[in-house]
């Protein structure tokens, strides 16, 4: 099944754990068997439109999924889906 | 923020000199990753990368291929990814209200502060649970 790299700062909720497999044939069916396991990455990983939100970034190995079918966007066995926040700031 | 310092961060000293010659190289805020040891609270390793923001002057962006990879090398050597650095380049090492806004619980984020390309400071901060910096201690 597919396998979930879980970033640093998200493993907290994971039991330390930074990659775990979760069953599904779509990003959207990782995610959401992702959050069923551990729910506290619920809010982390989906905002009230049931979707990612902005600041998350998944990637399907190396193509980050807004280039490809977004949470539609289809995984097999082998494929390593990547959740990656996003890192900003600045002096203003 | 709090005023007392009650966590501590160890960087090596090379680490130290490694962010302060890639702030000092550049007019605009540079930034990269801090990889170590977590339960040791260690920094020994570097990486800088490239601040894709529009106004990199004022602001950093980090791309999100180049964060993944820094975990991923930080997995494939036994590191962990410890926290972010960043420069302010004519401001205090103190986190401005974008980096609160931004920042993640669980890294430590480390200013260095500049003057005319000069580094005058490094200072490390931890978001807390309400959301807020406090400060932490580098140990050298």
């Amino acid at each position: 099944m597919p396998t979930v790299f879980i970033p640093t700062p998200l493993r907290k909720f994971t039991n330390q754990a930074s990659k775990v497999e979760i069953p599904g044939s779509t990003v959207q069916e990782v995610i959401q068997g992702l959050t069923s396991n551990y729910p506290q990455l619920q809010r982390h990983l989906v905002n009230a439109d049931g979707k990612v939100p902005n600041f998350i970034n998944i990637f399907v190995d190396d193509d980050d999924i807004r280039s490809l079918q977004q949470e539609q966007t289809a995984v097999n066995p082998n494929t390593i889906v990547s959740i990656v926040p996003a890192i900003a700031g600045g002096s203003r | 923020m709090k005023a007392s310092v009650t966590r501590y961060v160890r960087i090596d000293h090379a680490q130290l000199v490694e962010m302060t010659l890639h702030a000092e190289g550049t007019s605009e805020e540079c930034c990269g990753f801090l990889l170590g040891h977590e339960g040791r609270s260690i920094v020994t390793c570097t990486i800088p990368t490239t601040n894709v923001a529009r106004d990199p002057g004022e602001y950093f962006v980090i791309d999100p291929l180049a964060y993944l990879r820094a975990e991923q090398y930080a997995a494939t050597s036994n590191l962990e990814l410890i926290g972010i650095y960043h420069s302010h380049p004519n401001s205090a090492a103190i986190p401005s209200e974008t980096d609160r806004t931004n920042a993640l619980q669980n890294l430590s984020y480390v200013i260095l502060s500049l003057d005319d390309q000069q580094c005058t400071g490094i200072r490390s901060w931890r978001l807390n649970s309400s959301e807020h910096f406090e400060e932490e201690l580098i140990i050298s």
